[in-house]
């Protein structure tokens, strides 16, 4: 990336900028109102996340200075860390801070060090905290209504598919319908990714703001897994859209011990295979799965990506002073 | 040519896609949720002009095109091919009619065109932004009638017809805009 030195100017206009300001202020009243407490996470970990579609920003301390370094993660959600406080027995908890992920850029959704809303709401499970999410953002993005869609209904509405049962040619002839691409896999995975990215979200904006919800049991991440009303088993997970942009990702919250070390473990084999880096996994949050964690609801929401619809502009660099290419 | 990973890819990126060289158009990164992100990319065929999306998985590398944007100085047509020349080091090409297409309307001897060469051979002719030719036909101009109010057909040198307003008379030097084909004024 190129400096610039005539590049000294933000990328937000300061009327966007104090237009972000009140919507962060206005985050904090809401949940002052609920008695959800307000924490502050570490931003580096001796521990990395373990998804291997994520990539973490790594930073190099050294204990004093002089002495060798060892790295640290940027954390890429505060997740773990907010989840050995709910086990401590914080109650209910938000964090609003930076998260990082590495080669995020260049897009006009994108920046690496972005702004991440996180709660979570013991008591509650992924539906009631969809309603609470809907009482969040209506206010602030001037809605009605929030929709709500299981997986399988946008994919029957869309593409009359059903993702769950649809063997995995059809997945691929369909894609290859939609979407020029030159791929060859077998992961079932893929293929609805890219339907549900390149076909189905773009349909989504037609809805507005849209929660889907009930995603597959393989792509749960760390979401229980929960048999539907037709009897699949699909991840307690869910996504909301707003305009046909990815705004925010929640779960009924795992909370078995051996199953979240399994996922660990199956992730860092994922990242063996793919030849993507090892690192220290984070066990302390299986030791606090252990110790018991409240059963509940969470979900991180994209600040930017909420300033952004509610001003109405189409470019995260609109929203951000110093995007990553001036920061 | 240097292969390019889809985290170079950027606009303006020269790439060959299925034999013919692409302009990269519009790079966009695409992530799921959860998932492997993929670069969905708006290409332009140089060869055919025709414009799509295709994605690629991360990691994905494409061959770089060889592909050179230079302006040069147009010489002749011989009835079959359009001549150039390098007005720096006099060096001379031939564009046929595919690489020429509809550019040739706004072709004047002499005038300054960018040529796009791909292993330098012409494969697109862009004329300059604004040209000035002479009409060669149309009906006699109106006197007085120089307001608003009605236009007409005119040839030019150059055998384009555009319309023009009712005053333009044969032997005027016009000032005509190629990007859209409209008469701008008299030059």
């Amino acid at each position: 990336m190129a400096i610039d030195p005539q590049h000294w100017q933000p990328t937000a206009s300061i009327h966007n900028l104090r237009k972000r300001a009140a919507i962060m202020a206005q985050i904090r009243s809401f949940f002052a109102d609920r008695e959800v407490l307000e924490v502050e996470m570490p931003l580096m970990s001796q521990c990395a996340v373990s998804d291997p579609f994520l990539d973490t920003i790594e930073t190099l301390y050294a204990d004093y200075v002089g002495s060798e370094s060892y790295p640290l993660y940027l954390q890429t959600s505060p997740e773990y860390a907010m989840k050995r406080l709910l086990a401590a027995g914080s109650g209910a908890i938000f964090h609003l801070g930076k998260a990082f992920r590495n080669g995020e850029s260049g897009s006009r959704r994108h920046n690496p060090e972005f702004t991440m809303l996180e709660w979570y709401r013991p008591g509650m499970d992924d539906q009631q905290l969809m309603d609470e999410i809907a009482d969040l953002i209506t206010p602030i993005l001037k809605l009605d209504s929030v929709e709500r869609l299981s997986y399988t209904q946008v994919f029957k509405r869309v593409l009359n598919i059903d993702p769950h049962t649809a063997p995995l040619q059809t997945l691929v002839a369909e894609t290859r319908k939609h979407v020029d691409i030159e791929l060859e896999d077998d992961e079932r995975d893929t293929w609805l990714n890219l339907l549900m990215s390149h076909v189905i979200e773009p349909k989504l904006a037609d809805l507005g703001a849209v929660f889907v919800y009930d995603y597959p049991a393989s792509q749960a991440a760390l979401a229980q897994i929960k048999a539907d009303a037709q009897g699949q088993q699909v991840a307690a997970r869910f996504e909301l859209f707003v305009n046909g942009i990815e705004l925010a990702n929640g779960y009924h919250e795992l909370t078995d011990a051996q199953e979240q070390k399994q996922r660990l473990l199956k992730d860092q084999q994922t990242r063996e295979q793919m030849g993507l880096p090892q690192r220290p996994l984070e066990m302390r949050l299986v030791s606090a799965l252990e110790a018991g964690i409240p059963d509940c609801a969470g979900v991180a929401l994209g600040v930017d990506r909420l300033v952004m619809l509610a001003l109405g502009v189409d470019s995260i660099q609109d929203v951000i002073a110093f995007p990553i290419e001036r920061a | 040519m240097a292969n390019y990973s889809t985290n170079q890819f950027k606009n303006g990126l020269k790439v060959m896609i299925d034999g013919d060289p692409c302009n990269m158009v519009d790079v966009e990164m695409v992530k799921p949720g959860k998932g492997q992100a993929f670069t969905r990319v708006k290409l332009k065929n140089l060869m055919t002009g025709r414009t799509w999306e295709r994605t690629f998985k991360s990691g994905d590398s494409v061959e770089g095109a060889d592909v050179m944007d230079t302006d040069m100085e147009y010489l002749y047509n011989d009835g079959e091919m359009w001549h150039f020349m390098d007005p720096a080091t006099y060096e001379q090409v031939a564009a046929d009619a595919n690489a020429v297409g509809d550019s040739h309307k706004w072709l004047k001897e002499q005038d300054s065109c960018m040529i796009t060469l791909f292993n330098d051979n012409p494969i697109s002719v862009t004329p300059p932004n604004f040209v000035e030719l002479e009409v060669t036909e149309t009906d006699p101009g109106l006197k007085g009638d120089t307001a608003q109010g009605g236009s007409k057909p005119a040839t030019l040198q150059t055998g384009a017809v555009v319309r023009v307003p009712l005053f333009i008379n044969q032997g005027d030097v016009l000032k005509i805009d190629t990007r859209t084909g409209e008469y701008v004024s008299r030059a």
